[in-house]
């Protein structure tokens, strides 16, 4: 597409004066029933005659060569088809948006649980049993770095380190300072599906039904380390169970799948097992934070300091951007930041669900708690006192920011004035308290492109758009019903398919600015068609429940399409995108009870309230928010990767010892949206939802904790152990 | 998972007789097919007892009641009579796994049930519970779900079951039928090994032992129950720790109390010392503290199980509160009325 | 090894390796794929369905081993043209989103009803013998044994919570 519209300058608000009244409402998916029914057909579902099943193999030394690998110990094997490890295996996954195939380091071994080879056999047994009992020898480096703590691999990431002011000179003339270091741990995706990938050659075409979120650059990611043009290969993914960011770039299975498809000349279908996803899939760094806060006598901050230590393999491009929301969250001239990347040998980092403001926000408000705590001021008037006018560092205006709403109306709502002292509050053997913290999710406008086709029978929208749970079936069917005057039941949403129109794919919460903004632009230029065809200016055209009026003329709409009328258009991010700070806005409530003796710690009430400009489907963005708060849950008291001091590889590799929040973790959580519109940010003014509700949500609960019992926990998760030994050192 | 042979036995002479060499039982399965499909147990044979008749009854005895081996967990702590005679029974199940696993897990089953110790189901770590003198990588590794007692320097495993925690307290016995047919009683302070040089060798039963059946002893009126379990998630997590607590008392002492761990032993742990220490006296803070210091004098910790001992004691004080009535029941205590009705 | 499955009143005869777990019997064998496997060691609960009635793993038990057993899957509930109650309240309700944990749920929560008619208590029962009616706080921890990373647990309880007495019966 060479036309697509560059988001220079506002649009109008066209969604606010289309009259079917679709957009916005609680609309229920459009794919659901056949989610419900066990009929939306996942990867793994798919199957092709002669297919052939292949298991993944892993290294098991942390550092160091492939020797030996050969089928010798498995040749005789029943149904043993082959082994498979040329160059093309990926180390891991392609980060997010990489568009080129990730390191592929042949006989290299760069961390324990690395794909080495891929073993095929005629059914998933007889495959896993090979796999299990074939023969490798490694050998390993004398010394391997696995400890970022320890390592002395430590680069200084100059483009994330940088100053304005003098943070040291401010902490010194400061009324009240913070100085706390904060420290989380690895985190995982777990998407309850697993990476699967089925690959079929035809005729030197490459079709692989996947589990991923971004097919446009899947596809080049896939072609690139199959050393094949993209326009051999063909991605399909219609259902994703759950991406959380695991599933942005291509990963060992589907180069595996293809690769062994191509030797063998029939269909290979790999699945990781739980464990391998745990191994090879890109993890969420740790991090160790450090926090400065230096304010006046009233809590205004005149300082911030945000120094930050990650870890990477060496290699591999993506460092956590852990202070992302510092930079533009709060006031204050001073500022300082600092990145350090360790480089060890543990299974990559990548993204994970909001990466930066996910575990950066743990930290920024912990230490805005903390400041709140000194000052002696409640701490959502703290918030509301250093919201900055435009941004702190750049003085760009906000696009659109209703930060303190969110503050004032979360407090109203969860009844915050009621809130006890820290520690003055008991129910049995339960310490009860309360905690606060902003949320903040960067928002961008990505490429994408969409075609709708309008017929006598409705509409059809097509791009390659992944739902991955978001909703996406749901708002770009609600955009176009919306826009063509069609109830929701007339317009089919086509996804997941990388013959059709290139979106933004499914990823860093831009998927229904980006791609939704494509699908309204294309949806535009029908209704341009249509004010033509009826004779009238397009400003004056109304479109609704299948009928079409425009000056005094009114027709149904199915006369006007007799010839099915398809328009494709396309976005990217323009002038707006430089010229203001665009993010989405919160404010997290919880209330925490705190068992007395075991320190084990219970949500018992959470409330959310965002803003992030026009919401699309408020159903599916409720989900979106429980989901993500529920993440905060777990970063919170739970979710841990556990690495061997030794090895560096993953101990915690399956759902049992990585804790996720379980049904019984998460109370009925509230949320509330703050009525918005972003005219900077996409013509559609929505903004960032997926990863806003995570974003702070762990905060609010450790800061309830601590209004509970009065147990300060700057080492993420909240575990039992940690609280314990909190309340012994209170004497308790 | 490596290829075995299947077969059913449809009675227990039948299930004696199809036991080969490297032959496992399979009832519930659901840790014995857990631990196949990693390749850490490789049977050349399953032998399927699930159809062996008169193995799922719950019968009231002269002595009290005996449990069928092949009582689901889940129609365990469902039975009326267990729900109110040996409420610390029913608590730990319900404590333990999930609706799901509970419906396929066995009574027989849970006692035999293998670590979770995640050095043992990784094959790519050295473990002397899967290969004797391999040498045991928990130890200076991630130890948040190890024992601090009843370990060895070979193995620091922790026994994961929450129903034989309840059991041991119970002083529960087992029906253990031998190659000849020929049944005998084990009591749950005989069924398990320490780990000390073999810890491969988890139990005292023969290869070609079967269980077939629990005892409980009579109810004991007026007892309190009480189970609790910490843990890192709210449900269907192992234990951090756990404690299974009969206690009964007289005036306002302690007549008798039974207290047994989870998630701290190698095998569902009692030490006889501290209820000894407890029956007969008047509860209070100063006694539990010196009971919880008998409990932990022989804790062997490492770096990420230390904190087990400050945990295990601060649960066990909290339990004991409850049980002693110093503090109002919550859930999970539940005292033994006098008459069923 | 030759297997007769009887999966939602249909008899199905079949020839397994011995190792095929029933899940895997269901997916690749009989192309029922509405059953998931998110993990393959019963740590997740997507697997769910129901064997005579009650509620288990299929992936952690033998294909073989069910025999003449009731296999009952997320097929059995309602179709997308008809879905039963409770797959209703959970579409209405939002009790997913990406969709992969939802038949495991759906069959878990239909088998809990049951359970729950029946008087069986939970962890969290005040008391064993008279567990009463399902709160918010039991429904959660019945549930517990099925992981939703979508962490939908809100909806999905308020989808259960909606057809308490009626749930889990047959469109």
């Amino acid at each position: 597409m060479n036309d697509r519209f560059k988001m220079d300058e506002a649009q109008p608000r066209l969604l606010d004066s289309t009259g079917q009244g679709i957009i916005g409402t609680e609309m229920d998916r459009p794919d659901g029933r056949l989610k419900v029914c066990g009929a939306a057909p996942y990867a793994a579902e798919f199957a092709a005659d002669r297919m052939a099943h292949g298991v993944l193999v892993r290294a098991t030394v942390s550092k160091g060569r492939v020797l030996a690998l050969n089928d010798e110990s498995i040749r005789e094997m029943p149904g043993f088809l082959g082994l498979f490890h040329d160059g093309t295996m990926l180390r891991n996954s392609a980060q997010g948006m990489a568009g080129e195939a990730p390191v592929q380091p042949g006989l290299r071994v760069d961390y324990h649980g690395q794909s080495v080879a891929v073993v095929v056999a005629e059914t998933f047994e007889q495959a896993r049993d090979a796999a299990q009992q074939l023969a490798v020898r490694f050998e390993a480096a004398e010394e391997v770095e696995v400890d970022p703590e320890t390592a002395e691999a430590i680069e200084l990431d100059e483009d994330s380190s940088e100053q304005f002011g003098d943070l040291e000179a401010a902490m010194a003339e400061a009324v009240h300072t913070v100085d706390s270091v904060y420290t989380t741990p690895g985190h995982v995706s777990a998407a309850m599906e697993p990476h699967a990938s089925l690959a079929e050659w035809h005729e030197g075409n490459l079709s692989l039904h996947g589990s991923y979120q971004m097919l446009r650059f899947n596809k080049k990611e896939l072609a690139d380390s199959l050393g094949v043009d993209a326009d051999r290969v063909r991605i399909l993914a219609p259902f994703v169970g759950g991406g959380f960011g695991s599933k942005l770039g291509i990963g060992a299975e589907a180069v595996a799948a293809a690769v062994a498809a191509r030797e063998l000349d029939r269909p290979v279908r790999v699945v990781m097992a739980r464990q391998q996803v745990f191994d090879c899939v890109l993890r969420r760094t740790e991090t160790r934070q450090r926090l400065r806060l230096a304010a006046d006598e009233d809590g205004r901050l005149s300082g911030v300091g945000h120094e930050d230590r990650i870890s990477q393999l060496p290699e591999e491009s993506f460092g956590e951007p852990t202070a992302t929301a510092t930079h533009f969250m709060y006031g204050g001239k001073n500022r300082l930041y600092r990145k350090e990347i360790a480089r060890i040998h543990r299974t990559p980092s990548g993204s994970v669900r909001a990466p930066g403001e996910a575990v950066g926000m743990l930290g920024l408000e912990g230490a805005m708690d903390e400041l709140a705590e000194v000052c002696g001021i409640d701490p959502v008037e703290l918030r509301l006192r250093n919201i900055p006018d435009t941004h702190p560092e750049t003085g760009k205006p906000y696009s659109s920011r209703s930060l303190a709403e969110c503050l004032k109306q979360g407090a109203s709502q969860f009844g915050w004035e009621n809130r006890p002292a820290a520690g003055s509050r008991r129910e049995g053997q339960w310490y009860i308290g309360c905690g606060v913290a902003s949320a903040a999710r960067s928002n961008s406008l990505v490429r994408a492109d969409a075609r709708v086709t309008l017929s006598a029978d409705g509409a059809i929208v097509e791009t390659d758009l992944t739902d991955i749970g978001t909703g996406s079936y749901a708002i770009l069917t609600q955009i176009a019903a919306e826009m063509l005057g069609l109830p929701a039941s007339k317009v089919t949403t086509r996804l997941g398919d990388t013959d059709l129109p290139g979106a933004s794919g499914s990823g860093g919460s831009f998927g229904a600015g980006s791609t939704g903004s494509a699908v309204f632009l294309a949806a535009k230029k029908i209704r341009a068609r249509l004010a033509e065809k009826l004779g009238c200016d397009v400003d004056s055209l109304t479109l609704k429940d299948g009928v079409a009026r425009g000056g005094n003329v009114e027709k149904p709409l199915r006369d006007l399409c007799v010839e099915p009328i398809c328009e494709e258009a396309g976005i990217t991010a323009g002038k707006l995108g430089d010229d203001y700070e665009q993010a989405s806005f919160g404010a997290h409530f919880a209330e925490v009870a705190v068992h007395a003796d075991s320190g084990e710690v219970r949500v018992r009430r959470m409330l959310g309230v965002f803003a992030a400009g026009r919401i699309l489907n408020v159903k599916t963005a409720r989900s979106q928010c429980i989901g993500g708060m529920v993440w905060g849950i777990g970063s919170a008291l739970m979710e841990e990767l556990g690495h061997d001091p030794r090895t560096g590889h993953i101990i915690t590799r399956d759902l049992a010892n990585y804790h996720i929040a379980s049904n019984a973790d998460v109370p009925l959580i509230d949320v509330h949206f703050i009525e918005e519109r972003d005219d900077q940010s996409n013509p559609i003014q929505s903004k960032a939802i997926g990863e806003l509700s995570i974003s702070g949500a762990g905060a609010a609960v450790v800061n309830a904790i601590y209004n509970a019992c009065g147990v300060r926990i700057r080492a993420f998760p909240a575990t039992p152990d940690k609280v314990v030994a909190g309340l012994e050192a209170l004497g308790l | 998972m490596r290829s075995f042979d299947y077969r059913r036995a449809d009675s227990l002479a039948a299930a004696r007789e199809g036991l080969g060499e490297a032959a496992q039982i399979i009832a519930g399965g659901t840790n014995l097919l857990d631990l196949m499909k990693l390749q850490v147990m490789t049977p050349k044979q399953l032998l399927d007892i699930n159809r062996v008749p008169g193995l799922r009854e719950i019968t009231e005895t002269e002595n009290g009641l005996k449990i069928g081996a092949l009582v689901s967990n889940s129609d365990l702590a469902a039975d009326p009579r267990i729900r109110s005679d040996y409420p610390v029974l029913a608590r730990a199940i319900l404590a333990g796994a999930s609706g799901q696993i509970r419906n396929k897990a066995t009574t027989g089953g849970n006692f035999l049930q293998r670590t979770r110790c995640p050095y043992f189901y990784d094959t790519s770590m050295a473990c002397n519970k899967r290969q004797p003198g391999s040498s045991c990588t928990a130890i200076g590794g991630i130890s948040r779900m190890t024992a601090i007692l009843g370990v060895s320097e070979h193995c620091i495993a922790a026994h994961p079951s929450d129903m034989a925690v309840a059991m041991r307290a119970l002083d529960a016995r087992l029906d253990v039928a031998d190659a000849t047919g020929d049944v005998r009683q084990v009591g749950m302070d005989e069924l398990y090994c320490l780990p000390g040089e073999r810890p491969d060798i988890e139990t005292t039963l023969a290869p070609d032992d079967i269980i077939t059946a629990v005892h409980l002893p009579q109810k004991q009126s007026g007892a309190v129950h009480v189970y609790r379990k910490v843990r890192d998630r709210a449900s269907y997590a192992f234990a951090l720790v756990s404690v299974a607590a009969i206690v009964t008392r007289r005036e306002q002492r302690i007549a008798t109390a039974a207290l047994a761990f989870g998630g701290i032993g190698s095998r569902p742990w009692r030490n006889s010392e501290v209820d000894e220490m407890l029956a007969g006296e008047v509860p209070g803070e100063p006694l539990f503290a010196a009971a919880a210091d008998r409990l932990l004098a022989e804790a062997r910790t490492e770096e990420g199980n230390a904190f087990k001992t400050r945990l295990t004691r601060r649960t066990m004080i909290s339990v004991l509160r409850e049980a002693t009535g110093l503090e109002p029941a919550s859930v999970g205590t539940d005292r033994v009325e006098e008459s069923a009705a | 090894m030759k297997t007769e499955l009887t999966v939602n009143g249909v008899s199905r005869d079949l020839d397994l390796d011995p190792r095929v777990t029933l899940l895997d019997a269901l997916r690749h064998h009989l192309h029922m794929t509405g059953t998931k496997k998110g993990c393959d060691h019963g740590q997740c609960g997507a697997c769910t369905v129901l064997v005579n009635g009650r509620r288990i793993n299929s992936c952690l038990t033998l294909a073989v081993m069910h025999e003449g057993d009731q296999v009952e899957t997320v097929e059995s509930l309602g179709s997308p043209e008809a879905p039963n109650p409770l797959q209703e309240a959970f579409i209405s309700c939002d009790g997913f989103q990406c969709g992969y944990c939802t038949p495991g749920q759906l069959m878990s929560a239909t088998a809990m009803l049951e359970e729950a008619k029946e008087g069986w208590p939970s962890h969290v029962s005040e008391s064993l013998s008279n567990p009463g009616t399902l709160s918010d706080a039991e429904i959660a921890e019945r549930m517990s044994g099925n992981l939703c990373r979508c962490s939908a647990y809100p909806g999905i309880r308020q989808a259960i919570a909606r057809t308490q007495g009626d749930a889990g019966g047959k469109s």
